[in-house]
């Protein structure tokens, strides 16, 4: 067996008093696609928003293909990560928002543009060509030169996906990438992430409250609460035969709700 | 002296007041960008600079400001051994751009800080330097929201002109004093004066208008 592209090893992120995450121990093979889901405030988001460098930890070590993500190695120690190696580390991960977070300025090919150009040092041309590509896949080619508040909601999480996947990443984290849009405008963004997770070989890390969407895409699927991984498996297993009395309240509670 | 006649000498002054409207705005525009940005750095000591500058010239009156620059300056270079003297247009220009300059950093600084939390987030997720962070995402979404306090000190900037005429500036508000003085036709000459500062107004607010649909010209395509 490889090496885990994601490991979390006894990773603890405190705000203030609170504790998010507490001891938290998690893996991630290469190319698996796995959901996370859990309570609200059960540490479900920190874990994507820790590993995208948007928050840092208190305690433990998170290593990333391998190598310290909020840490450097320097002669046999851990030493606090520098913004450079952040800067390094982070070309491995993308990342889609709830919000979607595209840039209102930007036309929408503008936004899968300009990373590549500014960050990767692409040509304008090569970023072009590739932007156009990734819109089509995503079904959003007519819609290139539109801005994204012309755009329904559904459209901009799947102009955020590909810009996300514009910066080709190895990793790709979804923090509730449906929760912001109406129902009607669901189903066309989970076939994205749909087809993404079926004909690419892209790392996948899933914060859902869609069970169903969960249960189609996953690998695996963990169950997470009070800052820990409480329950973990297979989908199928995992849906209709929970070990655990909270994961069951908790399933009970979110299908009763659907 | 007929009313038409005031209208030359007038004229004169209201050129000059242009003149220094215009120049003051664009060095404060200049300034505002340079001490809002400033208050923002990470290094402490362009943060100290920029925060001094700041309260330094809003916590003080303009008319101080200009008398210090045009009379107490040179002394102080004379002191030092430099030649601080300067012409009243170079202090006029000097004193209200660093005037407006405080009042426009903290409109730049709060709107740089009013672009959302997330916007930030996605340009750090796409992995763009803070530099290119600041000027390519949150600066264009700021700039369109600075326009209408800028509008503001514009016209302030404007009306603050006058003080000007108190160093022997010949501005318009200096030109109708003269005028007063040898003609004692009070009333007629500071009504005209008074339509002649509401005209240049409402040109520059006009042309703000412009400048603001300019700078946000992507929020107004439609649906």
């Amino acid at each position: 067996m490889t090496d885990p592209i994601i490991k979390f090893d006894a990773v603890g992120k405190r705000f203030g008093s609170v504790t998010v995450l507490d001891g938290l121990d998690f893996e991630v093979a290469e190319g698996e696609k796995v959901t996370i889901i859990g309570p609200s405030g059960s540490g479900k988001s920190t874990i994507l928003r820790i590993l995208m460098t948007l928050e840092s930890i208190s305690d433990g070590v998170v290593y990333v293909g391998g190598e310290p993500l909020w840490h450097e190695r320097k002669g046999g120690n851990f030493v606090p990560a520098s913004e450079s190696h952040l800067r390094e580390m982070r070309r491995l991960l993308g990342m889609v928002f709830q919000s979607f977070n595209l840039f209102p300025h930007m036309t929408v090919l503008r936004n899968l543009t300009e990373a590549p150009v500014r960050v990767l040092g692409l040509s304008r041309a090569e970023a072009r060509e590739r932007g156009l590509e990734l819109l089509d896949m995503v079904g959003l080619a007519d819609q290139a030169k539109k801005f994204p508040h012309q755009l329904s909601g559904g459209q901009q999480q799947r102009v955020a996906i590909a810009r996300a996947l514009a910066m080709r990443p190895k990793i790709m984290l979804f923090d509730e990438p449906t929760s912001a849009l109406d129902p009607e405008l669901v189903g066309e963004v989970q076939a994205v992430i749909r087809q993404l997770a079926e004909e690419h070989d892209l790392t996948m890390l899933l914060v859902t409250h869609e069970m169903r969407f969960a249960r189609e895409i996953s690998d695996r699927v963990c169950f997470i609460d009070g800052g820990r991984i409480r329950e973990e498996g297979a989908p199928e297993e995992f849906f209709t035969n929970p070990k655990e009395e909270r994961t069951r309240d908790f399933l009970h509670a979110i299908l009763a709700d659907n | 002296m007929h009313w038409t006649e005031y209208l030359v000498p007038l004229g004169q002054g209201a050129w000059v007041t242009v003149q220094l409207t215009f120049w003051s705005t664009i060095f404060g525009a200049i300034l505002s960008f340079a001490a809002g940005i400033g208050k923002l750095s990470g290094f402490a000591a362009i943060r100290w600079l920029s925060v001094s500058y700041i309260e330094i010239f809003r916590g003080t009156s303009l008319l101080v400001q200009l008398f210090w620059l045009y009379f107490a300056l040179p002394i102080v270079g004379e002191m030092a051994g430099i030649d601080l003297r300067f012409s009243p247009v170079i202090v006029g220009i000097l004193a209200l751009s660093l005037n407006i300059g405080a009042y426009g950093a903290e409109v730049v600084r709060g709107s740089i800080q009013a672009v959302t939390r997330a916007q930030y987030e996605a340009a750090r997720a796409l992995n763009f330097t803070p530099r290119q962070t600041l000027f390519r995402i949150a600066l264009p979404q700021a700039i369109p929201e600075m326009m209408p306090p800028f509008d503001n000190l514009a016209i302030q900037n404007l009306k603050d002109t006058a003080l000007v005429s108190l160093i022997t500036l010949g501005d318009l508000a200096f030109r109708a004093e003269q005028l007063r003085n040898f003609t004692q036709d009070s009333t007629t000459i500071f009504s005209l004066v008074l339509i002649m500062y509401f005209g240049m107004a409402l040109v520059l607010t006009a042309m703000m208008r412009v400048l603001a649909r300019m700078v946000g010209r992507w929020r107004q395509t439609g649906r």
